[in-house]
């Protein structure tokens, strides 16, 4: 196998190897925050960021850093990019800050972060590392919006807010009640499923 | 301050505010291991115990943390505290109940970065509990984690005797599972007096 580009390393993360539907990672923000598709967003953007420059930071110490302590250092790390988006948040914009709540410091907790840094970035020279990083940061945000997107338009007739359906219509308010995080997810999943289905087939019956 | 009572916030949690499915905290666990009763509760169990912990260890850290004025340090604490209470509770199974230590594998470690831990720490300390209620959100907390793994586990131990569509099978049942777990949960709204 060759030695994969890092314009490879990027896309892996957006559609091969998605952390929300393929790999099924990081769900507690993926269901919590996807009320709306701005949430979604800047959830998603967040955390590429703090997935981008822990993954390089990780990668240039990973000389550095002995074996035992390697999950500590790597959620210290992690944890102080989280602090850095938590206090920019609220700087730039109050209201996102009051939507979002505790799910901006709870992106230390999310498994893609810690999965990331301990199955690339600590083998790997920083620059792939962090193309590969910053392509499963894209890949997440897609996945919010994706989800988030559906939410908002079912759940409350809009999409960023702007109304859709005019004022006739009746809100699917399940939507952006817990359940509906769950049953969106399970949708979307069960889309990507049946279109790895149709895609396996065609290459069986392509005769070789 | 605060001023829910303590039964309240007990019930909060472990029904109508279930950390995992109204508040979607520990889902990784939640769908890693319930397939089966029996890993399902002893991890249920370790994460109370986790969440407990971290939740007493919190509650003074913070203290020590608005006595110097250094708020901006909360976060990387509390991940530290919670580290390192796994860590604890990783040695003691392992010890004492090897197989068991098996078979929850990579969860076990991975209690850290389950988000139900880290936020039972930031939720006491955003609605500025009083410690006995940070005491009543923790047991609520680990209490209704366990509930929801070990209600799962069922369904999913149910599931393996019916025949699921290919399309469905894997993340997409149990995610939907889940979802209708949360659905009838939502008909607890109203006990314990909270929203």
């Amino acid at each position: 196998m060759s030695v994969p580009s890092n314009f490879d390393e990027f896309l892996d993360g957006i559609w091969k190897q998605n952390p929300i539907f393929v790999m099924v990672l990081g769900m507690c923000p993926t269901l919590a925050v996807t009320v709306s598709a701005v949430n979604a967003i800047s959830m998603g953007l967040a955390t590429t960021f703090v997935l981008g420059a822990s993954c390089l930071l990780v990668s240039l110490l990973r000389h550095a850093i002995p074996k035992q302590v390697r999950i500590a250092s790597y959620i210290l790390i992690i944890a102080t990019f989280v602090t850095v988006v938590d206090y920019a948040i609220q700087a730039i914009s109050l209201d996102l800050y009051e939507a979002l709540g505790a799910y901006i410091k709870l992106i230390v907790a999310n498994c893609i972060l810690l999965g990331r840094a301990e199955a690339h970035a600590a083998k790997n020279p920083p620059l792939p590392a962090t193309f590969n990083a910053i392509g499963m940061g894209f890949g997440f945000t897609l996945g919010l919006f994706a989800i988030g997107c559906v939410r908002e338009i079912l759940g409350a007739g809009k999409l960023f807010g702007i109304s859709l359906f005019g004022e006739h219509f009746q809100p699917w308010v399940v939507m952006v009640l817990p359940p509906g995080g769950f049953f969106v997810l399970a949708g979307w999943l069960i889309v990507f499923a049946a279109f790895e289905q149709y895609k396996s087939k065609r290459i069986q019956g392509v005769p070789s | 301050m605060n001023n829910d009572t303590v039964a309240n916030i007990l019930l909060t949690t472990i029904l109508p505010g279930n950390f995992v499915l109204a508040m979607f905290l520990g889902m990784c666990p939640f769908l890693g291991v319930s397939q089966k009763l029996s890993t399902a509760v002893p991890m249920g169990i370790a994460t109370a115990f986790v969440i407990l912990v971290a939740s007493v260890s919190a509650y003074f850290l913070n203290m020590l943390l608005v006595h110097f004025h250094l708020e901006f340090l909360s976060v990387i604490t509390f991940i530290t505290v919670i580290a390192c209470t796994v860590q604890l509770v990783e040695m003691f199974v392992k010890k004492t109940f090897p197989v068991l230590f098996r078979q929850l594998g990579i969860y076990l470690p991975l209690i850290t970065t389950n988000c139900a831990v880290l936020g039972v720490a930031l939720f006491q300390t955003a609605r500025n509990y009083s410690f006995a209620q940070s005491l009543a959100y923790s047991i609520g907390g680990g209490a209704g984690f366990t509930l929801a793994l070990i209600l799962m586990a069922g369904l999913r131990e149910r599931m393996q005797l019916s025949n699921v569509p290919t399309l469905v099978q894997g993340a997409a049942i149990s995610v939907i599972l889940g979802g209708l777990l949360s659905l009838s949960f939502m008909g607890f709204a109203g006990i314990g007096g909270g929203e």
